[in-house]
Parts: C-alpha cells; structure tokens; sequence
C-alpha cells in the first residue's frame, strides 16, 4: 500500500524537488513536509493530476512553546477514485504564523482553515471569510495552545 | 426538473418582492435546527438569498480536553460528540490508538464492534427519520422510529450499560463480553425490524405530501459534494459511489457483503432514500455479524494496555500490578501520528491523533461529518423557500454536539 504512496511522493520530487523537505512513513502512512510557500502548487499539483479531488481533514497542532518551528498545519487528501490517502504537513513558526489557503481549491477547507486559526491561531493568507468559528468573536487568545491553560482565563474561566 | 423555488418565480407569487432584503435569524433555540444552530438568513421575500451558519454555541472545548487526559480516558469524552452515534465516536478513536500501539484485535470482538456499529447506524438513522420527518409536518413517524431506537438502546444497555453513553469499545477490544441471552434478544429485535420498515415505507415514502417538499428541494450535483467535502449518505445522495467501508476496510468489514447505495439527485429525497435503503444493509450486516459470532477472546493479549479480567487480579500477582499500573499511570504510546476514517452513519468520522510516547496524546482532532456537512449549507440553500431550508438541514443529519466538540 505505501509503495503507491511513494509513488505519488517521486512524482511530486520529480516535479520539482523543492516541493518535498521530508518524507515519513509509519502505520501504513506517508507523510511529506512541504514548504509554507509551496502547499497551494503542490495540492493544485495532487488534486489536478493525480486524483486526490477530496480535502478529508485540515488540522493545526502545536508542538509547545519551546519548539521552533512551533506549530504545523496537517492537509490529509484523499482520492474519491483510487481511495489514497496522502498527508501533507507545513511546518509554521511563530513569529510568522501564515500558511497561504487552499480553500480556492477545495471549498471544504474554508471551514477547518477557520476552525485552525480559531484553536491554533494560524492565519491563512487569502482565506475569503478568516473569523471565529467554534469561540465567541472576542474570545482572547488560541485554546489550543499548549501554553493556554485547560481552564481559560477570566472572564471565560470556569472558576 | 423545475424546483419550487423556479415555479415560483415563474407565477409571478413575488412579482413585488420588498423593497430591501430582510435579515431573519433562525436559530439557535429554533426545534427544527437540530439543536443550537444559528442561521444567518437573507430573505427576499421567502427566497433564500443568503445563508451563513453560526456556529460553536456548545463548543466544550473536548479535542483541548484529549490533551489532558489518559488514551483510556479519552473514550468516554468521545461519547458526547455525536450523541447519537457513540459507538461509532468510540472505534473511531479506539482504532486510532490501537493503530498507533499496532494492537491485534480479537475476532470475536470485531465482530461484536462490527455488529453494534450497524446497529447504532439504525438506531441513528431512526433519530434522523423521526425528527426528519417532524421538521416536515408528518408528526407520528417521530413516534414510531423512537420506538425501533428505544429496542436498540436497550441491546447496547444490556451489553454496556450505558443508553447514550456506552464507552463499549476499548483500546485493545472490548470493555466486557456480550451478557448471556444477548443474542436471543437481538434476534427478536432483528425478527420485527423489517415489518417496522414498511411501516416507515408506507408512512413516507409513499407518501405524495412528503414526495412533493422533498423532491428537487436543495439540490447539490457530485463534483460539488465532492469540492465540498461531503461524505456518507450525503455524498452518496449525488452519485458518488463511495463507502469507506468498502474503499478503506476496517474492523473486518471486507469480510461482509452489503451494497454500497448510491442515488444520482443530489436532493432531499435522494439523501433519503439512501438513508432508508442503508438501513437494509445494516440490517443484512447485522445478520451476517451474529452468524459469524463464535466464542473467544474479546480483548488483546496485550497486558500492559488491556485491563486483566477480574478474576485473573485475584489469582496473578503481575495481573495486579498491570492493573494498578494501567489505572494509575496510563500506558505509553509509541510516538508517531496516525489518521484513522471510518464509515460513520453520518460520513467520514475521521481522528487525527498524535503521540509524543507519553501516556497522554499530544493532539486528537476529531474530523465530525457533521461539521463539514453544514459546511455546504448554504450552497444547497440558495434561492430555495425558508421552509425547505428546514427540510434540508433535516436531510444533511446534522449532530451539533459532533459540530462544536
């Protein structure tokens, strides 16, 4: 199963070997870092030659505050016809947290890019409607964060 | 096909619309929204014009939860998602962690979680029929599916011990094996279910009332759902062939014979009748599942992450100490991130989770079919009649405690 995943991984090298940092494999998945500036080409590149016509899941997650980079935007595609599912990773430091968005490719995206920079605090550059989604609008900080406690800060806190 | 909405325009019914749009905000108390869901609509007169869902009212924060919690933990916070569909929540995030643990699963217990997938499928698509139904205007099939739900309920209840709640599922099986005399009940719930289809068929399908608000009503063509990313019956509604459950098999469910049903519309009455005739197939899954049902082992022979049984604690001194190890310290989990889709009675339930080696995960995202379902609301609203828009969120089937977490 993962030979076909590499497969899809040399095409993307084969392209342009600037797209691919780094690839890993594990528990029959096939990951690939590509560089922030690169993610709308190589998920144009995937989803116009390659069938991956479906966004399955966006999702941001946050190493800790002490990682550099700290924070990663995780793009699981999948194919409506060969039923592959490939995950794309941007690796997104603090100090310059902007991944450019995709949801001009896929619509779906539009929510989870809202839902990631709602939690995570990641903006997405040229996101047609970049709000809150989940918190209220004037919610202060990103709950996800590691350095955001469990139980929020007045006047949201629980105490 | 002429929607309504076109019919309209033609019979000159709003040939004066108002003189400016209005605002009408539907929700988030409205019964017919599924819970706290807001809507943000732009009328012209009774045209939707505009649509933009509000959303995260009962946001609790549980995939920031997840992070503080043990694995074994973590299955009762997946209970509250989709409230109608727990067991479905629980495999999707079991399997996640076995994945991560490489965990052999027993026959007998994948067969046993296989079998109450399908049946809280049913009791799922029950919920959604009845209340469907009842946005509709057809009050009494409400009753009827509650009454088919409440014999699944009982069947989980006897197995888990929890109605809504069950938590059945557990990182390497099962929390405990079926009682005794289980499979004699689920045969007498499986001997009266067909009758209780037709009764479903005769009320609503048949039904020209239901057939005119639902036909043409809130149309989305495949490459649109598919841009969208809509799964499970929505997607299967606008004549995309795709179940996960035969594309991307988990649990042993390449092992099953069922069809995949799949209607071309791409309206209402397409997500219904894919709807209904899934619950056919659950139905013949389910017979096949207690066939396969022989004795065994339901949990892992993996005694650093499975509880010991009861019975082992009092004889085994290493049975002991697993136990007080498992309970007061968690286990550890390799680190590595996997994602793990299932076939949810609502679409892709997709968790993304990923370990540092600790006894805690790092992050789980939960990817809700629901959340992304609404998603494509507005598309599907637009230019339709503020009635139909109750129709529509009806046939998305959409679970608001999954859509905020």
């Amino acid at each position: 199963m993962t030979e076909k995943l590499h497969a899809y991984v040399e095409k993307l090298k084969a392209n342009n070997a600037e797209w691919v940092n780094d690839v890993s494999e594990g528990h029959g998945e096939v990951t690939v870092v590509v560089p922030t500036d690169s993610i709308v080409d190589v998920c144009k590149f995937l989803k116009g030659n390659h069938g991956f016509d479906m966004l399955a899941d966006l999702c941001g997650a946050d190493r800790g505050p002490e990682e550099d980079p700290r924070f990663e935007v995780n793009y699981h595609l999948f194919g409506t016809k060969h039923h592959h599912r490939l995950r794309l990773k941007v690796l997104v430091s603090e100090d310059d947290a902007h991944v450019p968005t995709v949801s001009n490719l896929w619509n779906t995206a539009n929510w989870h890019e809202r839902e990631t920079y709602d939690l995570v605090g990641v903006v997405f550059d040229g996101h047609p409607d970049l709000r809150r989604i989940l918190l209220p609008s004037d919610f202060d900080g990103h709950a996800l964060r590691k350095d955001y406690p469990l139980r929020g800060y007045e006047p949201y806190s629980l105490n | 096909m002429v929607t309504v909405a076109e019919k309209i325009r033609q019979t000159d019914v709003i040939d004066q619309p108002l003189e400016s749009e209005m605002t009408l905000s539907m929700g988030p108390q409205h019964p017919s929204t599924h819970g706290v869901l807001r809507l943000d609509l732009r009328l012209d007169g009774e045209l939707v014009i505009g649509c933009i869902p509000d959303i995260g009212y009962l946001h609790t924060g549980m995939e920031k939860l997840f992070e503080y919690k043990k694995y074994q933990q973590g299955i009762v916070i997946t209970d509250r998602m989709d409230y109608l569909n727990p067991l479905g929540n629980n495999l999707a995030y079991v399997m996640a962690a076995e994945k991560l643990l490489d965990l052999e699963i027993p026959e007998r217990a994948q067969v046993i979680r296989v079998l109450f997938c399908e049946l809280q499928r049913i009791a799922s698509h029950m919920v959604w029929l009845g209340t469907h139904a009842l946005d509709i205007g057809a009050m009494s099939v409400f009753f009827y599916c509650f009454r088919q739900r409440e014999k699944i309920l009982n069947l989980i209840e006897a197995a888990s011990g929890g109605r809504m709640t069950p938590s059945y599922f557990r990182i390497g099986g099962l929390m405990m094996d079926l009682p005794a005399g289980f499979e004699r009940r689920c045969n007498q719930f499986m001997a009266d279910f067909p009758e209780a289809m037709n009764t479903f068929e005769t009320l609503v399908t048949g039904n020209t009332i239901w057939q005119s608000r639902t036909k043409g009503i809130g149309v989305i063509s495949g490459e649109d759902a598919i841009n969208w990313g809509l799964t499970g019956p929505c997607l299967r509604g606008s004549g995309v062939d795709l179940d996960l459950r035969r594309d991307n098999p988990y649990t042993g469910y390449e092992k099953y014979d069922f069809n995949v049903c799949v209607e071309h519309d791409g309206d209402v009455w397409a997500r219904f009748r894919v709807r209904m005739r899934e619950c056919y197939e659950s139905y013949k899954i389910c017979r096949q599942a207690l066939d396969r049902l022989k004795p065994g082992p339901t949990k892992a022979d993996a005694p650093k992450v499975v509880l010991p049984d009861r019975d082992d604690m009092r004889k085994h001194m290493d049975s002991l100490i697993h136990h007080f190890l498992i309970v007061a310290e968690g286990f550890n989990v390799p680190p590595g991130e996997v994602y793990m889709p299932i076939e949810a009675s609502k679409g892709e339930l997709g968790v993304y989770m990923k370990s540092n080696g600790g006894p805690k995960p790092e992050r789980v995202h939960f990817r809700g079919p629901s959340f992304v379902n609404l998603s494509a609301l507005p598309v599907m609203c637009d230019g339709e009649m503020v009635a139909d828009v109750v129709a529509i969120i009806g046939s998305l089937d959409i679970v608001l405690g999954e859509i905020d977490r």
